[in-house]
């Protein structure tokens, strides 16, 4: 995935939210957070304020680039899940479609299986969600990227 | 790879400060870190050995102002710069959009520097990345020290892109900002332009 930009329209985005609502619902967690295997947020459900989420963000795509480096070295392609289990809160990591990072943040009002149980099925449909996203991509990309100057450009330094 | 949310209206783009080992490149965010408003920048995460050297990455998120409407946000990351650390700048490359490569101006650095940068060129084309052709720039580090290359000399050993350099200091900041700014126009063009 070296080539072209990753593009999220408000359509896509409105739809990775819903599931992660869903999620947070029916797992009973705290908070939800989607990011980019490169570390960059997409969407984020539940009590969020309290973190840093673009600490979080980068970190996880860290650990799971980690991960899968191990992973690697004893001839496995990917680890697709990481758990941490905190005195408070656990979290819960998994790889959504080789591409995203869906992170699931929770405590005593739930447990390892029932997240484990419905990550599953949020990952599918946020897999499909994805593969929308990817079509719609090169349509977007030309509309507003080729209207930026050199000007626009400079004002950032001033 | 820049990562484009219209939901949010955000450009996101990742530079990498790569080099050899003590040639400074978390000075060069520390530096950034301190100068940069508290609204400009978000909190800098060191991942490092209790020595203080990197053991996977220093991170630190900013925020630069708009263009046409979208926040445009750079994500700094460092590499270890320890030859043993390989596998870890590996990953860090990944969705990289722009590199500074932080040479070490000491003459007795000369061949830390060429070695670093052969393993820059070989990480990235593993990653999938020409790497005569992604948003580069060169610092020339460390210029306040004696015994140091003349810069025609690290041009001549480093600079075969011919890509923009600069003469630094990052303990004291000379030449940080003006890196910073250089690959950063240098990432938005190539963005304009349709990427790599």
């Amino acid at each position: 995935m070296a080539h072209g930009n990753f593009i999220l329209r408000e359509r896509e985005y409105e739809a990775f939210v819903a599931v992660l609502r869903k999620l947070i619902l029916d797992s009973y967690s705290k908070a939800v957070f989607l990011v980019d295997k490169n570390g960059t947020l997409m969407a984020s459900a539940g009590e969020t304020e309290e973190f840093d989420t673009t600490s979080l963000a980068s970190l996880a795509a860290g650990n799971i680039a980690a991960t899968g480096g191990l992973a690697n070295l004893i001839g496995e392609k990917e680890f697709t899940i990481l758990f941490h289990e905190g005195e408070r809160d656990n979290m819960h990591l998994s790889l959504v479609a080789n591409r995203l990072i869906l992170i699931v943040v929770f405590d005593r009002r739930s447990s390892i299986g029932l997240v484990r149980l419905r990550v599953r099925r949020a990952s599918e449909e946020l897999a499909r969600i994805l593969i929308a996203v990817m079509e719609e991509a090169g349509a977007a990309e030309k509309e507003f990227i080729e209207e930026i100057t050199e000007a626009d450009i400079e004002s950032l330094f001033k | 790879m820049s990562f484009i949310n219209y939901a949010s209206r955000e450009i996101n783009c990742k530079v990498v400060y790569y080099g050899p080992g003590l040639c400074g490149k978390t000075t060069n965010l520390q530096y950034i870190y301190r100068r940069m408003t508290p609204e400009a920048r978000g909190k800098m995460i060191s991942l490092a050995t209790e020595t203080e050297r990197t053991l996977f990455f220093d991170f630190l998120p900013l925020s630069l102002g708009e263009v046409r409407g979208f926040k445009t946000r750079f994500h700094l990351y460092t590499v270890p710069g320890q030859v043993f650390y390989d596998a870890s700048r590996r990953l860090i490359l990944r969705g990289v959009d722009g590199v500074v490569f932080c040479a070490d101006s000491q003459l007795t650095r000369v061949d830390s520097n060429l070695e670093s940068l052969e393993n820059l060129r070989a990480n990235l084309q593993e990653q999938g990345y020409n790497p005569d052709r992604i948003p580069l720039v060169f610092q020339y580090n460390k210029r306040d020290l004696p015994n140091v290359a003349s810069v025609a000399e690290l041009h001549a050993l480093l600079n075969h892109r011919n890509v923009p350099e600069f003469e630094s200091s990052a303990n004291t900041g000379i030449g940080v900002f003006e890196t910073l700014k250089s690959i950063i126009k240098l990432i938005l063009i190539d963005l304009k332009r349709g990427g790599r």
